[in-house]
C-alpha cells in the first residue's frame, strides 16, 4: 500500500494450484484495512444502543449473578475456597470473548460479503479483525473483575496481572483459528450457523468456567487440558485468584494447542480463500 | 516508450454450474459422499482471452449481457481467480465495481471516508491528507457527522463518488458505475476521471452506454459469449458491437412465434426498427422507420393498423395509427402487405421501450395484436453524454434557455 519510490508492485494472477503460502509480506501491507475494519467493528457494535459500552459489563455481571444462585447457592458447585461469584466471573470473562470471537468471526465472511465480492484484500484480514474486536468488551469486563476482587478482598499480584495479556493473546489465537475453519466452511455449508451453537454450548460445558478444573478425574485431565479454553481459565484463576505461581506446563500446552488450531484454520482458510467470491 | 502494465495471456474461467448455486447444504454434500460422481455441468465465463494494456491508456469494454465483461473484471481485479492462463500486472490497482464499496449505513460521512477508503486500497495516512479535498468534492460537508443511512440517495452516490475519485492507484477499474448520480456531479467525476487518464493512470472500463465509452476510451474490446471478439479504435469496436447487436430484438423481429391475439384472420409476420439509415440504432430526437409486415388468410377490409410505443412502466407513450391519417388497410385472402411508419423527431429520453402492435376492423373487433412485439434502447444523444439518465420525465422536449437576473438588491 505504501508507494515505495519508483519501483511498481509487479503481480501474476493465475489459476491457483496446491498448497498457497502466506504471504506474511501481503498482510502487513494491508495492516491499516485491518485497523480500520476493527475500528468499524467497535463503532457499530454499540451503535444506537442507550448503554453503549455498559453492556460489556452488564451482561457478564448479570450472568454471574444468575450462575452464582443456580450453579453455587442451589447445586453447590465447589469453587476451591473462593466466593462462588468472582469464582465464576474470573472464567466468564474469558469464555465471553472466546465465545463472541468464535461467533462473530464466523459469521464474518457473509457479513463483509458485499466488500469480498467487490475489492480484493487478503480475505484473512475480515475473520481476523472481528476476532480481535470483542477485546474491547474483555477490556472492560477486566475492570469489573478488579472491582469486585477489592469488594471481595482480594489482592491483585505479579503473576496474575502479567499472565492476562498472555492469556488473551492464547484465547485470540484459538478463537481465530477455529473461526478461520468455521468462517470458510460457512461460505459453503450455512449449517455451520445452525450448529455453531450447540458447538459453543458443548464447549461451555467442557470448559471449567462453572466448576474448577480440579474436579476434573485424572484420567481425563489430558483430554481435559487439549481445550485451551480449559488452561486459560484455570491459570487465570490460579494466579489471580489463588496466587499461585503459573502451572508452566499447562500454559505451554495451552499455547500448542492454539497454534494447532490457527494452523489448521488458516490452512484451510487458504483453501477455500481464492474461491470465496464465487461461491459468497 | 509507452510499456504494457497489464498482460492478459490465455485466460479463461469456468464456473461450475453448482458452484453458482446460492449455497451448499451439508446434506447433499454428505449425500454425495456415497454417490458416484457425475460430471458438472460447466460454464465459459471466459475463455482463450488475450490482450493488452498500455500504460496510460483508457480501455473500454463493451458486449451484451453475460459477454464475461465483469467477470474479466474481477480476474483482473483478483477478486476471483482464472481457470487457465495468466495475468501480469504492474502497478496497484483500484476496482470501483459498485458505488460505495464498504460504506456502512450506520456509520457516518466522516467513519465511511476512512473506511471506504481503506476497502479500495488507501492508507489511513494518505486519507487523512485528503479527507478535506474529499469532502469539499462532495459538496455534503454539513452533513458529514450524519449516519449514512440517513443520506438520500444523492447524497450517498456523491461522497462514495469523492472518496473514489481521490484514488491515486496506477490501474483504475470501473463498472458501470457511472451510470448513477447526478448529472452535473457525473459531470465533475468525468473530469476527475479524466486528470486520472491524463495522469499516466491506466483505465480499464466497462459500460453499457456508448456515448461514454466513445467519449472516454482511447481503444475498446467487444466480448462476447466469453470470447475476445475484437479490439481497436473505439468507433470501429462500436459500430461493430451494434452491428451485431441488430440480430437480436433490436433490428427486425420474427413474429410467427410471438403470443398474439385477436380473431387470425390476418397476421403480423415480421417487425422491423430502423434508423433512417438503416440501422437499428436509436438516439433521443432521432427518425424510427417501423415496418410491419402483415400477411392475410381471409379477406380483410377496413382494417387500422397500429403501433404503441410504452415505457418500461408499460405506460403507453405513443400511439400512432393508419386511421389517424384517414387509411384503411384491405387486403385479400393470401396477399402480403406492408405498412411503414415514419416517427418523426422521436423525443424520448433514454431508457428501453416496447413496441405493440395491433390490427382490427372496428375498435372492437380485433384481427391481430400482438403486445411485446419488439423493443428497443433509446440512447443519449452524444452532445448530451453528461447531462442523462437521471433527469426524470419521458419527454425530451428540445429547449433553449435565457437567464435574467436583477442586480441582486433583492426587494
Amino acid at each position: 500500500m505504501n508507494n515505495n519510490g519508483q519501483e511498481k508492485i509487479t503481480y501474476e494472477i493465475k489459476p491457483p494450484r496446491g498448497l498457497i503460502k502466506i504471504d506474511f509480506k501481503e498482510i502487513w501491507q494491508y495492516r491499516d484495512l485491518l485497523y480500520i475494519l476493527i475500528w468499524r467493528n467497535i463503532k457499530i457494535r454499540y451503535k444506537q444502543t442507550v448503554v453503549g459500552v455498559g453492556w460489556a459489563i452488564f451482561q457478564p455481571l448479570v450472568t454471574m449473578a444468575i450462575f452464582t444462585v443456580f450453579f453455587g447457592r442451589l447445586a453447590k458447585i465447589p469453587s476451591d475456597g473462593i466466593p462462588y461469584p468472582i469464582f465464576v466471573y474470573a472464567g466468564l470473562l474469558y469464555w465471553n470473548y472466546f465465545s463472541s470471537a468464535l461467533t462473530t468471526a464466523s459469521d464474518s465472511l457473509i457479513e463483509d460479503e458485499s466488500i469480498i465480492k467487490k475489492v480484493y484484500f487478503p480475505r484473512i484480514i475480515v475473520p481476523i479483525s472481528t476476532a480481535a474486536t470483542p477485546i474491547i468488551d474483555f477490556f472492560f469486563s477486566m475492570l469489573v473483575l478488579f472491582i469486585l476482587m477489592l469488594v471481595f478482598h482480594f489482592t491483585p499480584n505479579f503473576w496474575g496481572i502479567l499472565l492476562i495479556p498472555v492469556l488473551i493473546l492464547i484465547t485470540f489465537v484459538a478463537a481465530s483459528g477455529l473461526g478461520l475453519f468455521l468462517a470458510s466452511l460457512n461460505v459453503k455449508y450455512r449449517d455451520v450457523r445452525y450448529i455453531l451453537g450447540f458447538f459453543i454450548q458443548i464447549l461451555f460445558f467442557v470448559s471449567p468456567i462453572i466448576y474448577p478444573a480440579s474436579i476434573v478425574p485424572a484420567k481425563f485431565k489430558l483430554i481435559f487440558y487439549l481445550n485451551p479454553m480449559s488452561g486459560v481459565i484455570t491459570l487465570a484463576r490460579d494466579t489471580l485468584l489463588h496466587h499461585f505461581s503459573p502451572n508452566w506446563l499447562l500454559l505451554l500446552i495451552s499455547f500448542g494447542t492454539s497454534l494447532i488450531f490457527i494452523i489448521g484454520g488458516t490452512i484451510y482458510f487458504r483453501k477455500t480463500e481464492r474461491f470465496i467470491a464465487d461461491i459468497l | 516508450m509507452t510499456k504494457s502494465v497489464i498482460k492478459v495471456q490465455n485466460l479463461g474461467k469456468k464456473y461450475k454450474i453448482g458452484l453458482r448455486e446460492p449455497y451448499y447444504s451439508l446434506r447433499d454434500s454428505v449425500a454425495n459422499l456415497f454417490k458416484k460422481k457425475k460430471p458438472r455441468d460447466e460454464f465459459c465465463a471466459l475463455q482463450g482471452i488475450n490482450f493488452e494494456v498500455k500504460e496510460g491508456e483508457v480501455l473500454g469494454i463493451i458486449g451484451p449481457n453475460g459477454a464475461g465483461k465483469s467477470t474479466l473484471l474481477k480476474v483482473i481485479s483478483r477478486i476471483t481467480p482464472p481457470t487457465t492462463g495468466r495475468v501480469l500486472i504492474q502497478g496497484k490497482i483500484a476496482s470501483l465495481l459498485e458505488v460505495g464499496t464498504g460504506f456502512h449505513p450506520e456509520l457516518t460521512g466522516r467513519e465511511n471516508i476512512y473506511l471506504s477508503g481503506a476497502v479500495l486500497g488507501m492508507s489511513r495516512a494518505e486519507i487523512s491528507k485528503k479527507f478535506n479535498q474529499i469532502v469539499e468534492f462532495s459538496g455534503i460537508s454539513q452533513f458529514i457527522d450524519t449516519p449514512v443511512k440517513r443520506y438520500s440517495s444523492g447524497m450517498y452516490v456523491r461522497l462514495a463518488f469523492s472518496v473514489a475519485a481521490h484514488l491515486e492507484p496506477d490501474i483504475l477499474i470501473i463498472d458501470e458505475v457511472l451510470a448513477v448520480g447526478d448529472a452535473n456531479f457525473q459531470k465533475k467525476c468525468l473530469g476527475k476521471m479524466g486528470e486520472v487518464s491524463q495522469g499516466g493512470r491506466t483505465v480499464l472500463l466497462v459500460s453499457h452506454n456508448m456515448h461514454s465509452i466513445l467519449s472516454l476510451s482511447s481503444r475498446c474490446l467487444f466480448l462476447s459469449k466469453g470470447k475476445l471478439i475484437q479490439s481497436g479504435e473505439p468507433e470501429k469496436v462500436v459500430k461493430a458491437y451494434r452491428e451485431s447487436a441488430s440480430g437480436n430484438s433490436q433490428g427486425k423481429t420474427n413474429l410467427t412465434k410471438a403470443a398474439h391475439y385477436g380473431d387470425g384472420s390476418a397476421c403480423f409476420t415480421h417487425i422491423s426498427l430502423r434508423d433512417p439509415e438503416g440501422n437499428p440504432i436509436f438516439v433521443t430526437g432521432c427518425n424510427i422507420e417501423v415496418e410491419l409486415t402483415i400477411k392475410a388468410y381471409e379477406n380483410i377490409s377496413n382494417a387500422n393498423v397500429a403501433i404503441v410505443i410504452s415505457d418500461e412502466q408499460e405506460n403507453r407513450l405513443i400511439d400512432v395509427n393508419t386511421l389517424i391519417k384517414g387509411y384503411s388497410l384491405d387486403l385479400k385472402k393470401k396477399q402480403q402487405a406492408k405498412v411503414i411508419f415514419l416517427l418523426k423527431n422521436v423525443r424520448l429520453q433514454p431508457g428501453v421501450y416496447t413496441v405493440a402492435v395491433w390490427m382490427g376492423a372496428f375498435a372492437s373487433h380485433e384481427i391481430d395484436a400482438a403486445k411485446y412485439a419488439s423493443s428497443f434502447e433509446m440512447e443519449a444523444r452524444r452532445e448530451d453524454v453528461l447531462y442523462t439518465s437521471p433527469f426524470p420525465g419521458v419527454y425530451a422536449c428540445e429547449f433553449d434557455y435565457k437567464i435574467k437576473k436583477d442586480r441582486g438588491k433583492g426587494i
